[in-house]
């Protein structure tokens, strides 16, 4: 939490407050979603975690009304969004799913000006907007601008998906497992690719996924959810190293992580001291592991450590991010192994 | 085969495929908004989908002949029979591929529209009815050569038409004749089923198929 209040700028996005929301389905035994409330600040990136059915889809897809709550409300910055006609309210929430949705007979660059379009904006500045917007998710416009979906890849097209819901610069952007159908390599890097536009836009983002190490490498704080209920709502950090249940603890594979963690050496996932180094950051040595370093964080309560060699000499710095980073990319090298492995055997 | 009839008489032959096409075209503008106000029904309220599709199915078995016959009493002889002949066949391939058409696009693509912001009205003008057309474009086709080829019995009951030079080449037993109506109609079928394909080719959702054909 601490980290985004230094880092982040609340003039990106919109704080949203969940009060008692609840959805029950008719002919449902109970609630889909039940009796949720959160406060989620501005530019905060939420991820909201947890098994099929647990109703991930339905309270994300409240938000943006496609699906109208049976109970409680939902504001964004001072509004109810009841308060709106539902279209208004959408044209400012950015809205990405899994299928991607794309309008197969529209060009890329339609697909994208479609927001702007709705909005009335001039000719002129929907075709920069566009441009740049193909640039930022990395589609060069000279070459996407003119294509139709059916000739893109999957990575592509959810790049594509991006850049639509981003154009109107939302302050609030909506995820349902949008990279949930990529190979992890794609994935991978469009998860990079996310973090990277929401550490310039610094929206505020909340992001479905059901994979863990997904959920710990964007999040700034997780939501687990089971049946319709929050379980546990907290930073990646705190969901592993101490669950609130066993439900939560199964489910974040708590244990899983923490091996992981315990294999990889501090040294390979510190990055080079940037200028900015506090010299009352906890220390630790470079060649101890990074469960070590959790633990120094949790004790300490500082998100920051300062990696030192066997001189005691500080050479590193060692951020909650760039463990997360590790992690991530660790699990991803292991499951392009582990799929080389099985391809190779049969 | 004997072809003298078409060789001396084009003028007629002609005139009376200009009254066919009339006909049919006659018949197919009072089918239309009948058959979009039937479809959008079909789709939108979901329990009325079977019922209307299966009225509509069922009133395509009755033989055209029958139905004609049966309409003569209240509907008298020429061109009221045999438009309403007309219009009761070409809902089937209309309201099939109109409701086919609405059902077919993505759940997920019109959730896209939804969620980014379009109004019913923009999502049905942009999203929904486009990627619809080809399909709905095709039960034009379908139901119009349809038409065509059955407007031809509307002569039977002094409809006017290719069918009534048919009629009378019968009557008068001149195998010529017949053939020419034969042919005639068999060329504007075939016309007009060329000349609907390539308004498909124009749609956006063809195009975007041929950009991305390798
Ligand atoms: N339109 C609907 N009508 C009735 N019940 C529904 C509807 N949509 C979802 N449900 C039910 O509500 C519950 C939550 O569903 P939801 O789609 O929100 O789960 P989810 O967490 O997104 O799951 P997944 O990870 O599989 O996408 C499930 O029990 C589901 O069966
Ligand atoms: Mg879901």
């Amino acid at each position: 939490m601490s980290r985004q209040q230094q880092e982040r700028d609340p003039q990106g996005g919109s704080a949203i407050r969940l009060e008692n929301l609840s959805k029950q389905y008719p002919n449902s035994p109970h609630p889909a979603v039940d009796n949720v409330s959160l406060d989620i600040e501005p530019g905060e990136f939420v991820v909201f975690l947890g098994p099929s059915g647990c109703g991930k889809t339905t309270l994300l897809k409240m938000v943006n009304r496609i699906y109208e709550p049976t109970g409680g409300k939902i504001w964004i910055d001072k509004t109810e969004v009841h308060e709106l006609a539902a279209p208004q309210l959408r044209r400012q929430i950015g809205y990405v799913i899994q299928q991607t949705g794309l309008f197969p007979h529209m060009r890329i660059a339609d697909n994208v000006a479609t927001v702007p379009r709705l909005l009335k904006w001039k000719k002129a500045r929907i075709n920069r907007r566009v441009e740049e917007l193909l640039d930022l998710v990395g589609l060069p416009p000279e070459s996407y601008a003119r294509r139709y979906p059916a000739q893109l890849s999957g990575g592509e097209q959810q790049r594509v998906g991006l850049a639509r819901a981003l154009a109107a610069e939302p302050s609030t952007m909506l995820m349902d497992e949008p990279f949930g159908a990529l190979d992890a390599i794609t994935r991978n890097r469009l998860q990079e690719e996310l973090l990277r536009i929401h550490r310039q836009i610094k929206q505020t983002i909340l992001f479905v996924t059901h994979d863990i190490d997904e959920a710990v490498r964007l999040a700034d704080r997780i939501v687990v959810l089971r049946q319709g209920k929050v379980e546990q709502f907290a930073t990646p950090l705190e969901i592993i190293s101490n669950p609130a249940n066993d439900f939560v603890a199964e489910l974040v594979g708590a244990e899983d992580v923490l091996r992981r963690m315990s294999l990889i050496p501090i040294a390979s996932a510190a990055t080079a001291i940037n200028g900015q180094r506090n010299v009352d950051d906890p220390t630790i040595s470079g060649s101890s592991f990074l469960r070590d370093a959790i633990g120094t964080m949790v004790e300490t309560g500082s998100e920051r450590l300062s990696v030192v060699d066997e001189d005691g000499h500080p050479v590193k710095s060692l951020t909650m991010e760039d463990i997360q980073q590790a992690v991530s990319t660790s699990d991803a090298e292991e499951n392009a192994s582990e799929r080389r492995a099985t391809s190779a055997s049969d | 085969m004997d072809f003298t009839y078409l060789r001396e008489n084009p003028d007629v032959v002609w005139e009376h495929t200009i009254e066919h096409i009339q006909l049919s075209l006659t018949a197919m503008g009072i089918a239309m908004p009948i058959a979009i106000v039937l479809g959008i029904l079909a789709t939108r309220i979901l329990w009325l989908t079977t019922p209307i599709v299966s009225i509509i199915s069922i009133l395509y078995t009755v033989p055209s002949i029958a139905l004609l016959a049966f309409l003569i009493p209240s509907q008298g002889i020429g061109e009221r029979p045999a438009l309403i002949m007309l219009v009761m066949y070409a809902q089937l391939f209309l309201v099939r591929n109109i409701v086919a058409g609405l059902n077919g696009v993505d759940p997920a693509t019109l959730e896209a529209a939804r969620g980014l912001g379009m109004n019913e009205a923009q999502l049905f003008a942009k999203v929904w009815l486009p990627l619809a057309l080809p399909v709905i474009i095709a039960g034009v086709r379908t139901g119009l050569v349809t038409t065509i080829s059955l407007a031809t019995i509307a002569g039977w009951v002094n409809a006017g038409g290719l069918g009534e030079l048919m009629f009378q080449g019968l009557a008068l037993g001149r195998e010529s004749t017949v053939l020419a109506g034969v042919v005639a109609v068999s060329a504007l079928s075939l016309t007009i089923d060329i000349l609907i394909r390539a308004l498909e080719r124009l749609t956006p959702v063809a195009r975007a198929q041929r950009a991305a054909a390798p």
